[in-house]
């Protein structure tokens, strides 16, 4: 097969939780992991008679998410219901934005792959959506769980710009990244707050015409995405190989198996019957609703790793800190009071991260608080420990969750700066090396270190080695 | 039966309670004595809250003899079987709800209660409230307390005859195409439907959701104010519900309609209309110009539309707003094999004849291929209609019609052939259309005795143009409804 002749075409549909304390139309809590059907009310549970009323925290959250993206926010919008029956959708349609959703356009910068290339991948559009309820099957019953049944979801579709399964999964972390940086969406995926369809179609590369596209859906995890498009490609450029023909269909992916399968088509092949819902008025956006969400967004990646840049951060650097909010965040919590942001910088990258990575536990749980690696490396700073102290004491604080100050005293890594006492310990090893101060002061200047070392050595490793090397330097003078 | 206290209107009866001559007590049981006798000849009821009633005129008492109880406590009203009730009964008169038991009071259901209204029963109404006899209740249908041999009228059936047969004083309905109109025109009783938007409609089982509107039937236009006043204004729960001050609508009824200038529509006066109607209504008109207001003949070209347009979007909406009653959460569940056929079998047996014509009318119309040609265009002519009235209000200040073509009909006369039973709406539908106020009184009646009902149709949010002139007519005199033969 020969895979380089092809190119792949690759559009998402990422759908995501929004994160407000209620649902779309009714007071019901958001919240993941109560109960069966605790978080329900006559009007998420469809019962005859209720209405939607809208969550106005949604819209604003749907038009930082349109800013973050560069998105057009639509000044008039409605909304449509999109019927079908399932067990699942108590109104037997869903309450949903066909034609008028309140995001258009927009696109997100990739961030540069390692050869320094950079894309941007273009959106089509952003949509409000309720989210349906949960079927779980047993052995002799099927039962509804509609806790989830109108919690807030956007709809956010790319244009077909990604080309490989790579690609997809660099949107993904961005998109992700944006949604967490706008306090859009927690993003994860885990929870079923963040899923993702793909329509993957190939064609010759130079082609300007699309080949013909296959939906997979429902996929919870980036790693699936990009493992059910890898499969999905080369299905399609055998298919073409040999001269068949890709069928329009929908896939499912089985990631036990790592194939798709496609769905029955009675299992996907709907007429939605979209018309608009009477039951709410036209969304309305007046410009200043537009303007003061714009004065309420937190800084975004971009900026945020401009600033960082301005600041004396390497490009590395600043990518490295500004890819997760969380870890951005922690990097600033770790800077009052200290004048080295370089050094901060890359505590954070290797030491942090480095626990961070190990831990099993969501970034800022796993690790040490920001503020205590704040208060170790103001001591580095003002020398009252050394940089390996620090790293000693922070090992130890990832396991007991004690503060800076009580571990350094525990571990008794405190530096010693007192003067007579490093005199002291220098003269007696002076003392104990008579051959090797006569050559030293016969013009050996390498032995330096050795008798820094040596005293350190007498000192238990706590003496500052700044001041080791003034009393030293003027003693060995003689 | 002595006190036949039940005869009251809401103003007398109110006025009595709050002087202590009578108890809402006594009140209620006339009205629920009157039932029990009536009921075998009329069905107007689903449901008699004997029990619940008894309760709530005993806590009324209780509030009245406090003092400063509002206008509507321990007045005895029937609900339309399509309000959510609160642990009471709500079926649509459909076999799909026929044990569903709602959890919630609808908001206007929330209201009445707050004044200390007392809750007779839930009255029998076309499935879903489609329907223009109230035969396609499944539960049987509710007979005209004129002449049991005819219909009471739809969709509002039950709630029209049991005021008409003083079953209670007022009661609830809904108004779709004209659910409240006709058959209160029918009864010969007064029903109003207001502004679209301006009552809440949450709580009230959705038929078509841009068209329904809830509304009164009472025995006299200023009952109808006394009622209007607390069913209508703002609520959270309903988007579609207008923020607008409600005035005080009795307040509103001065007699005085000098000056007044009424538009008769060309269009409402059509040939193959039962002459008596038509001739009623021109009499009616003769009264308002001796009352010192002005008639002008005017024009509403698009009127002929307004059936298949209705028809189109009412279906439409209820295809979607229908889908709910899948035998998953709650109602009729008949077991299958599978979801699907959990699905087909459930909404077989639920739903009658009536409501699946026009699911299926309504899905066709949405359909991928269809929508532009059915329901697209539909909405166009719904413009067009609106801007009729627009235009025509811009010559009068009300408009008058007949309400109906016929007067009652025989039961199951039309029963066979649905098209003619959709004409029945021809002159109600438009007002729907348009979200206008319009109401039904009665203003005579035919050589059978039965009654013959005026429309009086106004400009968004002018219920009380309507209520006025209303009631002027009433204070003449110049028609009495006759006492039902039931």
């Amino acid at each position: 097969m020969n895979r380089e002749a092809y190119e792949a075409v690759i559009g998402l549909e990422v759908h995501t939780h929004l994160l407000t304390r209620s649902k779309l139309f009714c007071g019901c809590s958001t919240t993941f992991g109560a109960g069966p059907n605790e978080n329900v009310c006559p009007i998420c549970m469809g019962m005859p008679g209720v209405l939607p009323v809208l969550n106005r925290r949604v819209v604003e959250l749907a038009i930082r998410t349109g800013l973050a993206a560069h998105c057009t926010i639509a000044p008039y919008s409605i909304f449509d219901r999109k019927s079908y029956f399932y067990p699942d959708l108590p109104k037997g349609y869903q309450i949903s934005q066909y034609e008028t959703p309140i995001c258009k356009g927009g696109y997100l910068d990739l961030p540069p792959t390692e050869n320094g290339d950079t894309r941007r991948i273009g959106l089509t559009r952003i949509h409000i959506e309720e989210d349906a309820g949960k079927n779980i099957h047993g052995e002799s019953a099927s039962l509804v769980d509609f806790n989830r049944s109108g919690v807030p979801l956007i709809e956010i579709v790319s244009e077909p710009d990604l080309r490989s399964a790579e690609d997809a999964g660099a949107y993904l972390r961005q998109l992700r990244a944006i949604l967490r940086y706008v306090d859009a969406s927690d993003g994860k995926m885990e929870e079923g707050s963040f899923r993702c369809d793909c329509n993957v179609s190939v064609r010759k590369r130079g082609a300007t015409e699309y080949g013909v596209r296959t939906e997979i859906k429902n996929l919870n995890s980036f790693r699936f995405v990009e493992d059910a498009i890898e499969y999905e490609v080369d299905r399609q450029i055998a298919i073409v190989e040999s001269g068949g023909k890709v069928a329009q269909e929908t896939h499912l992916w089985d990631p036990t198996r790592k194939e798709t399968r496609p769905m029955r088509s009675k299992e996907y092949a709907n007429d939605y019957r979209y018309f608009p819902e009477p039951d709410l008025p036209p969304l309305v956006v007046p410009a200043e609703m537009v303007e003061k969400v714009r004065e309420s967004m937190p800084e975004l990646p971009a900026d945020r790793k401009a600033r960082y840049v301005r600041e004396g951060l390497t490009e590395y650097e600043a990518g490295v800190l500004i890819a997760d909010r969380d870890v951005a965040d922690y990097f600033e919590a770790t800077l009052p009071g200290l004048k080295n942001r370089k050094g901060a910088a890359n505590w954070v990258m290797t030491e942090v991260l480095r626990v961070a990575r190990e831990s099993d536990k969501p970034f800022v749980e796993g690790v040490p608080p920001a503020t205590e690696v704040g208060a170790l490396l103001t001591m580095v700073e003002a020398q009252k420990i050394s940089l390996n102290a620090a790293k000693t004491a922070f090992a130890a604080m990832v396991n007991s969750g004690k503060t800076a100050e009580a571990t350094i005293a525990e571990l008794g890594l405190a530096q010693v700066s007192d003067e007579s006492a490093i005199a002291a310990a220098i003269d007696k090893v002076l003392a104990a090396e008579p051959d090797k101060l006569a050559e030293y002061r016969a013009g050996r200047d390498k032995l330096f270190g050795f008798f820094v070392g040596a005293v350190m050595k007498a000192m238990g490793g706590k003496a500052n080695p700044k001041v080791i090397n003034e009393i030293l330097r003027a003693k060995l003078a003689g | 039966m002595a006190s036949e206290l039940n005869k009251l209107t809401i103003a007398e009866a109110s006025a009595k309670l709050h002087a202590r001559e009578i108890t809402a007590t006594q009140l209620t049981r006339d009205c629920l004595d009157r039932i029990a006798a009536a009921e075998p000849k009329l069905h107007a009821f689903l449901t008699v809250c004997e029990k619940e009633a008894v309760e709530q005129a005993r806590a009324a008492d209780a509030r009245l003899a406090g003092g400063n109880a509002p206008a509507l406590c321990g007045i005895p009203l029937g609900i339309k079987d399509i309000y959510a009730t609160k642990g009471v009964r709500t079926t649509c008169a459909s076999r799909i709800l026929e044990n569903f038991v709602p959890p919630f009071d609808a908001t206007v259901i929330e209201r009445l209660r707050a004044d200390g209204a007392i809750f007779v029963g839930k009255t029998n109404m076309d499935e879903f409230a489609m329907g223009s006899s109230t035969e396609n209740s499944a539960f049987g249908a509710t007979t005209n307390p004129h002449d049991t041999a005819r219909v009471a009228g739809g969709s509002s059936g039950g709630s029209a005859a049991a005021v008409a047969a003083h079953e209670c004083l007022g009661s609830l309905g809904t108004d779709t195409g004209g659910s409240i109109r006709e058959p209160a025109s029918f009864c010969g009783v007064v029903g109003i439907k207001p502004t679209y938007s301006r009552v809440s409609r949450y709580g009230v089982i959705a038929f078509a959701s841009s068209l329904d509107q809830v509304g009164p039937f009472t025995k006299s236009v200023r009952d109808a104010a006394i009622l209007l006043r607390t069913l209508a204004g703002k609520d959270t729960r309903d988007s579609t519900c207008s923020a607008r001050p409600v005035p005080d609508y009795e307040l509103g009824l001065t007699g005085d309609v000098k000056g007044l200038r009424i538009g008769v529509p060309r269009e409402y006066f059509v040939e193959g209309m039962q002459p008596e109607v038509e001739k009623s209504v021109r009499a009616a008109l003769k009264n308002y110009e001796s009352l010192g207001a002005s008639t002008v003949e005017i024009s509403m070209p698009h009127t002929g539309y307004a059936i298949a347009a209705y028809y189109l979007l009412a279906t439409a909406e209820a295809s979607a707003n229908l889908a709910r009653y899948d035998g998953i959460r709650y109602g009729l569940r008949v077991n299958s094999e599978d979801h699907i056929a959990l699905y087909e079998t459930t909404r077989a047996q639920g739903f009658g004849p009536e409501v699946k014509r026009r699911i299926m009318l309504g899905t066709f119309a949405l359909s991928a291929g269809y929508y532009d040609a059915y329901y697209l265009k539909a909405q166009k002519v719904r413009t067009l209609i609106r801007n009729d009235f627009e235009r025509a209000f811009e010559k009068c200040d009300l408009i008058v019609t007949p309400v109906a073509p016929t007067t009652a009909f025989k039961i199951g006369e039309k029963m066979n052939d649905p098209l003619t039973m959709y004409l029945s709406d021809i002159f109600t539908i438009s007002v729907n259309l348009a979200g206008l106020p319009g109401m039904a009184i009665p203003c005579g009646h035919d050589s059978n005795n039965l009654p013959i009902g005026m429309q009086l149709i106004a400009p968004p949010f002018a219920e009380e143009a309507i209520l006025r002139a209303g009631d002027a007519f009433e204070r003449t005199g110049a028609f009495k409804p006759r006492t039902p033969a039931v």
